[in-house]
C-alpha cells in the first residue's frame, strides 16, 4: 500500500460567487494595516547607514547562516519526535498515564523560553547541584577532571527551545489525529496494518498539514528568538541584528539581514507547501465516532508512558520547581498592590490580543475561501502574517514608524486647521502593544484557523448558500461552530504567547505601565531571577490554567457522539 | 446643537490637556531597570513635587523617540551605558543643556564636550585576578592580556557586549586599529574557553579553576559579595583580587550611565531639574551605592565596601565621547579575529 493512497485527492468545486464585496474589501484592509510594520522594516533595509555585507561575508556571516540552520533544523527535528509522537500517543493508544498526557503534555508550553534558559544553566552548570552531585559522588574536583556537556553552547539552546516549543507541534498533530476518519484507519488494520504501519501510512501523512504548521510555527520562533542564544552565547542571524543595530549604529543594515531571514522563512514555508499542493482533504461524517484506540501492554506500555513523561518533567516539572523553590521566599510579593497590577495588565493585554487576532484570522481566513481564485488576495493575506518571523524588537519598530506616522500626520493637520495639536494619539499607548502582539502572532492564529477551516468541505457552503443564507450568514450558522475546537486552540495559543512577550512589550508600553513579562525582566536581566520567580511562575500559570481548560474541549469534540 | 456639543467637547478637551500640563511632571525614557533608579525619582518627586512618569525598556527606546519626533513625550534620556547617548547625539535627539550646577557637580570627561549628555555613575572595567594562582602585581594592564603567559587562562563575556566594545575602543583609541587587532588575536589566544555568560560568571569560572583571569565591571565585586540571596557568591569574589589596570599610565578604563534632555523635552525646565538632583551630593550617594557604582561627583562620600576593596586608583580620563565611533571599530575587529566563536 503506497502511503498516499489513504489521502482524498480531489478539485475542490467552486464555491459560489458572493454578489457583495464587502468580505473583499475587509479582508484587503485588515490585511493591509497587519502588513504595515513588515513594510516598514523593509523600508529601513532601504536606508542602510553603510553596507554592512561585505564585512558580515568576510567574517561572521557564514557562522550567523550555519548556526540558525543547525539551531532551526535541531529544534524542528527535536520537536516533531516529542510533539508528533507523544500526539500519536496519546490519540491513539492506551496506556497508564494516557489521560494526564493529554493536557499535560501541553504545559511547558507557557514557560517562556528565556526563563527555562536561566533556570537550567542554574541546574546544570559546573557550580550547579548536578555536577556538585557528581564531583561528591567520584571524587572530581575541577572542571579538568570530567567531562559535563556545556549546557551554554548550540546544543543547550536546541534543547531548551525544543522544550518549550514543541507543544505547538503536539497541539496541531493532535487535533489533527483526533479529527481523523476513523474507517481510514479501520480500513488500514483490515488490510493488515499493525499499529506502526497505520501511523506511518494513514495517520502521519493526513496529518502532514497541521504538522507542517505546527513546524513551520516552531521554526520561525527558534529564528526570533534573542533571550536565549544571547544568554548561551549562540551567535545566530539574530544575534547578528541586534549587534548591526545596536553595536555597529546601522539598523538600516539590521533591517537587512532581518527581511533577508524572512525571504528565507517564506522561500521554506513556499517549499513545503509546493510538497503537498495536490493534496487536499475533507471530514467525512463519522468524525464523531469514538476512537478505539491501540491498547498497549508491558515494556511498550512503559515505554509510552516514559516518552510522554521526559518532555513533560524536562520542560515543566522540573523548572517550575525550581521557581516554586526560588519564590517561596519572597511570597509577600504576591500580595502587593503593584505585583496584582502587572498581573492584570499581562491578562487584559494577552486576552484583548488574542480576541482581535482570532477575529481578524476568521476574516482573512473566510475571505480566502471565498475568493481562492484571487491571488493578490492569497499573497496579501500570507504576507500580513510573516511578522512572526521577525525578532519582537525589531517588529517594534515597525510598529512605531507607521503609528507615529500617524499620529504626527493627524497632528499637522490639527494644527494647521484648527490650531489644536493632538499630540501622539496611538504611539506609547496600550493600542500600539496590543498591535504588535496581534502583528506578531497572527501566523499562529491564520495557522490554526486556516487548517480547521480547510477541513471543512465545500459541499457545506454550497448546501448553506443554496439554502439561502449569506456569505456572513454560512459563517455564523455553518463554520463557526464546526471549527469552534480549531478557534479555541488558536486563542489559547495566542494568549500565552502574549504573556510570554517581552521584547515588543518593553519598547512600546506607556509611562508607569508594567506587566508580568516586564517585571521579570528588570530583575532577570540583572541576574536576579529570585527576586522575580514568583512573577515568572505566576506567567507559567495564568497560562497554564486556560492550556487545560482548552485540552479538555479539545478532546469533548470527539467525545460528544 | 449638534455644533455647540462638538465644540463643548473639544474645548473640555483642551481644557484638561492644558490643565494636565499645568501639573508639573517629567517624562523618563529609560535604559536602566526601575529598580536601580525608583527610589532616585521618589525622592526627586518628593523634593520637588514633579511627578516622575517611567518607561523602561532596552534596546528601541531611542528608534521610539526618534520616530515620535516633536509630538514626543519623553523629556529626559537615561542609559546604562555611553553608547545610547552618543547615538543619540549623533541622530540629533538630545539637547545641549547649559547648567551651572551640572557643569560643577561633574568633571569634564564625565560629559560632553557639547553638554549634550552627562554622565551620573561610573565604574571601571577590571581585572579579577585569582588569589590562589595569581600573584600581586603579577598582572597590572591591559597590554599585558594579551601575553602568551596567560595562554588557556583568560575569562570573558562575549566580545561584543558594550562593557567589552567600550574597553576596545578606548585600546583603539590609545594604541590605534591595527595594533588592537593584533592585541585582541593574542588575547583570544589566551581564553580558557569561548566567550560567554555576563561577567559574575566570568569570577566564578575563577573560583572553580577554570581560569586565572577575568575581566568584569567593578562593581559586580560589590554585588557579589554581599550577595545573601545566593551566598555562595561571596566566596567567588573572596576567591579573586581586584586589578585596576594601568595605574602607572594612563589609569583604568571607565564605562558610565548617563542622560540627556530629549531635543523637544515638553517639561525641559523639570528635566534639568531631575538631571541636577542626579548629580546632587545627596543622589550621587544612593545612586552609586544602590549598585556600588562610583559617583562621578568628586566630593560624594563613597561607600565603605567600596572605599575598603577599591580604595584610590587612577581613571582614565580619556572623554568618552571620543569613543563612541570608535565602537563601530571595536566591534568590526570582534567579528575579524573572531572573538566569540
Amino acid at each position: 500500500m503506497r502511503s498516499d493512497t489513504a489521502i482524498l485527492t480531489c478539485n475542490q468545486p467552486r464555491l459560489p460567487r458572493p454578489h457583495l464585496t464587502g468580505w473583499y474589501t475587509l479582508a484587503w484592509g485588515i490585511a493591509l494595516v497587519v502588513a504595515l510594520p513588515v513594510l516598514s522594516v523593509f523600508y529601513l533595509a532601504l536606508f542602510p547607514d553603510e553596507n554592512i555585507w561585505s564585512h558580515l561575508a568576510s567574517t561572521v556571516l557564514p557562522v550567523y547562516v550555519i548556526t540558525t540552520i543547525q539551531l532551526v533544523v535541531g529544534v524542528g527535528l527535536l520537536s516533531i519526535l516529542a510533539g508528533v509522537g507523544s500526539a500519536w500517543l496519546v490519540t491513539l493508544c492506551h496506556f497508564p498515564g494516557r489521560r494526564l498526557f493529554e493536557w499535560a503534555l501541553l504545559l511547558p508550553f507557557a514557560v517562556p523560553a528565556y526563563v527555562i534558559a536561566y533556570v537550567y544553566t542554574d541546574l546544570l552548570e559546573f557550580a550547579g547541584p548536578v555536577q556538585g552531585a557528581l564531583r561528591a559522588l567520584f571524587g572530581w574536583e575541577t572542571a579538568r577532571d570530567y567531562w559535563f556537556p556545556e549546557i551554554r553552547s548550540l546544543g543547550g539552546a536546541i534543547a531548551m527551545l525544543s522544550l518549550v516549543l514543541y507543544p505547538y507541534v503536539y497541539l496541531l498533530a493532535r487535533a489533527a489525529f483526533l479529527e481523523q476518519s476513523v474507517s481510514l484507519r479501520d480500513a488500514s488494520r483490515v488490510l493488515g496494518c499493525n499499529a506502526w504501519q497505520s501511523f506511518w501510512r494513514i495517520s502521519l501523512p493526513i496529518a502532514r498539514p497541521a504538522i507542517a504548521v505546527g513546524v513551520s510555527l516552531v521554526s520561525m520562533e527558534t529564528i526570533n528568538d534573542f533571550g536565549t542564544v544571547d544568554y548561551f552565547a549562540v551567535k545566530s542571524l539574530t544575534a547578528g541584528i541586534y549587534d548591526t543595530w545596536l553595536n555597529m549604529y546601522n539598523l538600516g543594515g539590521a533591517a537587512q539581514i532581518a527581511s533577508l531571514m524572512l525571504v528565507f522563512v517564506v522561500l521554506l514555508i513556499t517549499l513545503e507547501r509546493k510538497a503537498r499542493e495536490k493534496q487536499k482533504q475533507f471530514h467525512s461524517a463519522d468524525r464523531f465516532t469514538a476512537l478505539e484506540p491501540y491498547r498497549l501492554h508491558g515494556w511498550r506500555a512503559a515505554a509510552a508512558t516514559l516518552f510522554c513523561l521526559l518532555p513533560v518533567v524536562c520542560g515543566f516539572v522540573l523548572p517550575c520547581g525550581l521557581l516554586a523553590w526560588y519564590a517561596s521566599g519572597y511570597l509577600d510579593q504576591l500580595w502587593s498592590e503593584d505585583f496584582i497590577g502587572y498581573a492584570s495588565h499581562s491578562f487584559t493585554l494577552s486576552l484583548t490580543a488574542a480576541v482581535v487576532s482570532i477575529v481578524i484570522a476568521v476574516v482573512l481566513a473566510y475571505a480566502r475561501r471565498l475568493f481562492s481564485e484571487r491571488r493578490s488576495l492569497q499573497f496579501a493575506v500570507r504576507f500580513s502574517s510573516l511578522g512572526y518571523a521577525m525578532p519582537g524588537a525589531v517588529l517594534a519598530l515597525g510598529v512605531i514608524i507607521p503609528l507615529a506616522a500617524f499620529d504626527n500626520s493627524v497632528d499637522a493637520f490639527m494644527r494647521s486647521h484648527f490650531n489644536l495639536s493632538t499630540g501622539l494619539l496611538l504611539s506609547g499607548t496600550t493600542f500600539a502593544v496590543v498591535m504588535a502582539y496581534v502583528v506578531r502572532f497572527l501566523a499562529v492564529s491564520t495557522g490554526a484557523v486556516d487548517s480547521s477551516l480547510s477541513k471543512v468541505t465545500p459541499s457545506m457552503d454550497m448546501a448553506s448558500r443554496s439554502l439561502g443564507q449569506s456569505a456572513s450568514g454560512t459563517l455564523f450558522r455553518v463554520h463557526l461552530p464546526l471549527i469552534r475546537g480549531g478557534l479555541l486552540t488558536a486563542l489559547l495559543v495566542v494568549f500565552v504567547d502574549c504573556m510570554k512577550e517581552l521584547p515588543a512589550t518593553l519598547i512600546l508600553r506607556p509611562f508607569n505601565y508594567d506587566t508580568l513579562a516586564t517585571f521579570v525582566y528588570q530583575y532577570a536581566s540583572d541576574e536576579m531571577l529570585e527576586r522575580c520567580s514568583l512573577a515568572a511562575l505566576l506567567i507559567v500559570l495564568v497560562g497554564v490554567l486556560p492550556v487545560i481548560l482548552l485540552s479538555r474541549s479539545i478532546t469533548n469534540t470527539r467525545q460528544q457522539a | 446643537m449638534n455644533y455647540a456639543r462638538t465644540l463643548l467637547a473639544v474645548a473640555t478637551l483642551a481644557g484638561t490637556a492644558s490643565i494636565a500640563q499645568a501639573a508639573e511632571e517629567v517624562n523618563v525614557y529609560s535604559y536602566r531597570q526601575a529598580f536601580l533608579i525608583q527610589p532616585l525619582l521618589e525622592e526627586f518627586s518628593k523634593e520637588t513635587g514633579i511627578q516622575v512618569n517611567l518607561v523602561t525598556g532596552g534596546s528601541g527606546l531611542l528608534e521610539r523617540l526618534e520616530h515620535e519626533g516633536r509630538n514626543s513625550p519623553a523629556d529626559v534620556l537615561l542609559t546604562a551605558e555611553v553608547g545610547p547617548l552618543y547615538d543619540a547625539v549623533q541622530r540629533e535627539l538630545v539637547s545641549p543643556v547649559e547648567s551651572e550646577v551640572l557643569n560643577s557637580n561633574i568633571p569634564p570627561q564625565y560629559r560632553d564636550p557639547d553638554n549634550r549628555w552627562f554622565a551620573l555613575t561610573a565604574r571601571s572595567r577590571i581585572i579579577y585576578a585569582s588569589k590562589d594562582r595569581v600573584d600581586e602585581g603579577e598582572i597590572k594592564t591591559y597590554e599585558e592580556l594579551a601575553d602568551p603567559k596567560w595562554k588557556g587562562r583568560i575569562c570573558t563575556r562575549s566580545g561584543k557586549h558594550t562593557y567589552n566594545l567600550s574597553l576596545f575602543a578606548s585600546m583603539i583609541a590609545h594604541h590605534g586599529e591595527e595594533w588592537t587587532e593584533q592585541w585582541l588575536e593574542d588575547l583570544k589566544a589566551n581564553l580558557a574557553r569561548k566567550p560567554q555568560g555576563n561577567d559574575r560568571a566570568q569570577v566564578k569560572a575563577v573560583k572553580e579553576g577554570v581560569c586565572d583571569l577575568a575581566l568584569g565591571n567593578s562593581y559586580y565585586f560589590g554585588k557579589m559579595l554581599t550577595n545573601e540571596e545566593q551566598p555562595e557568591q561571596k566566596e567567588w569574589a573572596q576567591s579573586v583580587n581586584l586589578v585596576f589596570p594601568n595605574q602607572e599610565d594612563r589609569g583604568a578604563h571607565m564605562n558610565i550611565s548617563g542622560a540627556s534632555v530629549t531635543q523637544y523635552a515638553p517639561n525641559r525646565d523639570n528635566a534639568v531639574k531631575l538631571l541636577e538632583f542626579l548629580s546632587g551630593e545627596q543622589a550621587q550617594a544612593i545612586y552609586a551605592e544602590v549598585n556600588y557604582e562610583f559617583p562621578v561627583r568628586p566630593d560624594t562620600p563613597r561607600s565603605d565596601l567600596i572605599n575598603e576593596y577599591m580604595g584610590d586608583f587612577k581613571a582614565d580620563a580619556i572623554n568618552l565621547q571620543e569613543l563612541g565611533p570608535l565602537r563601530t571599530t571595536a566591534s568590526k575587529l570582534v567579528d575579524k579575529v573572531g572573538f566569540d566563536n
